[in-house]
């Protein structure tokens, strides 16, 4: 446990001397922020109270945001230390290569933790001063966070596994944003077009809502939406939100990060220098 | 029993045969200089030992373990050749690091950074520092715990003549305690005095594996004499001797190294004619080849 520790501190002092705490906490803060500014408008017609709203506007860009993170600190974690020849003798320390990846887990986790703890706060801050109602939305806004971390871990994880399998850090980064974008935006796009194409068949009612829980973004987005009636209307997707249960969705956002440390460590294992 | 022992060793990259049936034992407190041409298998055969690398054939034991085992990694350190670390660490948090990976005291960094001279660097971030100074990082992570066996990938390359002297010392202490350091060099000169046994490796296989003075024993490479003779009488000198002539006065002889004796007798004998005698033992370098050449089909 030690070494882990040992591994994560070293980590998190290099993540704050290469700006990339700084970074990711100013992103999310001023992602957050500039939605909650243009989330104030629908107030008063929907008549949610502002921090539910709040909490659909961020659920939208949290999708996209902390994936992309989340990737972004991620996939350097190996392929750098091969890069810079620093690898070999980490091998040589009587630690396991799980301990060195969940060092660097914990590392990057809290660096996440921090930058979605200060964004969010910041859009709830505002949101609770500019409507006293806004106490309300205080558990979808706590769920969102959480969840939040669970993506961001489940993308970290997916990241050491592209990081482990690419050796190299450029080649790691390409593969990092194709994973990005295939998962995040092409997804999305593929069932909706094959939904369309089907007209209501067997796929959009049997395989369509497995494809979409499938993902770990769309069962986050599931799982918030779901949970939440007075967000539920501000989805593309929330339609199919009703047809799964908010357990399945949970369940995949669960088994992502697992699934991506899994890969990450099997594919370390393979790993000679 | 030994720290290392390596019997056979066999390791094949594609078609190209790295190491070639290596046998050979480090023991206790032995210092073992690994020699040989840049890739003529030094770093492989210690890739193994770490347990880095697989191996195809043959039997390696590190500390009574295979290579790699967790029970040895806790005692063997390791210095890679151009040793790396992250440029944004200082050399203090990077030593403290490793400390702990090691379940060592992370208060012991400034100890050990001021044992490779340092301590005045050690808030310093290693992106800052020269070639050398990383070296002698490396060498500060390599010291930590009590290691039984240290393995050395050029460690001395960087460094100037007094770090190597100090470093060399810092190996001499760990070597009176007990452990074993293998270590790798291009040059048999600079391992000479510093090393009890010498290892040569050629296109993978060991061509020597003897303490110096028996590797030179075994060369039985010529010994060249130089007979520098009296004003006018080198003619007379190369003569009776034998040898050719060179630069007015002297006389270069070259014969084999039993020979030793009966030639300083005859050059004695002389006595008057000689003004000076100088023997030349054949080079390190010359040693170096002579065996580096040796490559068995």
């Amino acid at each position: 446990m030690n070494a882990i520790l040992a591994i994560s501190a070293a980590e998190f002092r290099i993540a704050l001397r290469n700006r990339w705490v700084a970074i990711a906490v100013a992103m999310m803060a001023l992602f957050s922020l500039v939605l909650t500014g243009a989330g104030s408008a629908p107030t008063g017609i929907l008549g949610a109270d502002r921090l539910s709203v709040t909490v659909a506007s961020l659920t939208s860009l949290a999708v996209y945001l902390v994936p992309l993170v989340a990737l972004l600190m991620s996939f350097d974690a190996i392929a750098g230390e091969v890069e810079r020849g620093t690898l070999p003798l980490m091998l040589t320390y009587p630690l396991g290569r799980v301990e060195i990846l969940l060092g660097n887990f914990i590392a990057h986790m809290l660096t996440l933790t921090l930058a979605v703890a200060i964004g969010y706060g910041l859009a709830a801050g505002v949101a609770i001063w500019a409507d006293p109602r806004a106490s309300a939305g205080v558990p979808a806004m706590v769920r969102l966070f959480w969840t939040s971390l669970i993506l961001g871990a489940a993308f970290v994880a997916i990241g050491y596994a592209i990081s482990v399998i690419a050796r190299r850090p450029g080649a790691a980064a390409g593969l990092a944003i194709a994973i990005w974008l295939v998962l995040i935006v092409l997804y999305d796009l593929g069932l909706l077009a094959a939904v369309v194409t089907d007209d209501g068949g067997r796929f959009t009612t049997e395989i369509f809502p497995w494809l979409l829980v499938g993902n770990p973004a769309d069962a986050f987005r599931l799982y918030n939406l779901s949970a939440s009636d007075a967000t539920a209307a501000a989805a593309g997707v929330g339609a199919a939100a009703h047809a799964i249960p908010p357990a399945y969705a949970l369940a995949s956002i669960l088994l992502w990060p697992l699934l991506g440390l899994g890969l990450a460590v099997l594919a370390f294992r393979k790993v000679t220098s | 029993m030994p720290n290392l022992i390596l019997s056979r060793l066999t390791k094949t990259f594609g078609v190209t045969r790295a190491l070639r049936d290596v046998s050979f034992t480090v023991a206790p407190g032995e210092r073992i200089a690994l020699l040989g041409h840049n890739g003529a298998g030094k770093s492989t055969l210690m890739k193994i030992v770490l347990g880095l690398i697989p191996f195809d054939g043959g039997m390696a034991t590190v500390l009574g373990a295979a290579p790699g085992d967790r029970a040895a990694r806790r005692q063997v350190a390791y210095l890679p050749e151009n040793v790396a670390f992250h440029p944004a660490l200082t050399g203090l948090e990077q030593i403290r690091t490793y400390l702990r990976l090691r379940g060592e005291a992370a208060r012991d960094a400034m100890g050990l950074l001021d044992r490779v001279g340092l301590a005045d660097a050690a808030t310093r971030r290693i992106g800052t520092y020269s070639k050398g100074m990383r070296q002698r990082v490396g060498l500060a992570q390599a010291l930590i715990g009590k290691p039984r066996l240290l393995v050395l990938d050029e460690p001395t390359s960087g460094l100037d003549p007094v770090s190597r002297r100090d470093f060399y010392a810092t190996l001499d202490g760990l070597a009176a305690d007990g452990a074993s350091i293998l270590l790798s060099s291009h040059a048999l000169t600079e391992v000479e005095a510093r090393t009890d046994r010498i290892v040569i490796l050629s296109q993978g296989a060991m061509v020597a594996n003897a303490s110096l003075a028996q590797l030179r024993q075994q060369a039985a490479l010529p010994i060249q004499m130089q007979v520098r003779a009296r004003d006018g009488a080198a003619d007379m000198v190369a003569e009776s001797l034998g040898g050719a002539r060179f630069n007015g006065a002297t006389v270069n002889l070259n014969f084999a190294p039993d020979q030793k004796l009966a030639r300083l007798t005859q050059v004695t004998a002389l006595g008057a004619l000689i003004e000076d005698v100088e023997v030349i033992p054949p080079s390190l370098e010359d040693i170096y080849s002579h065996f580096s050449k040796q490559v068995r089909p």
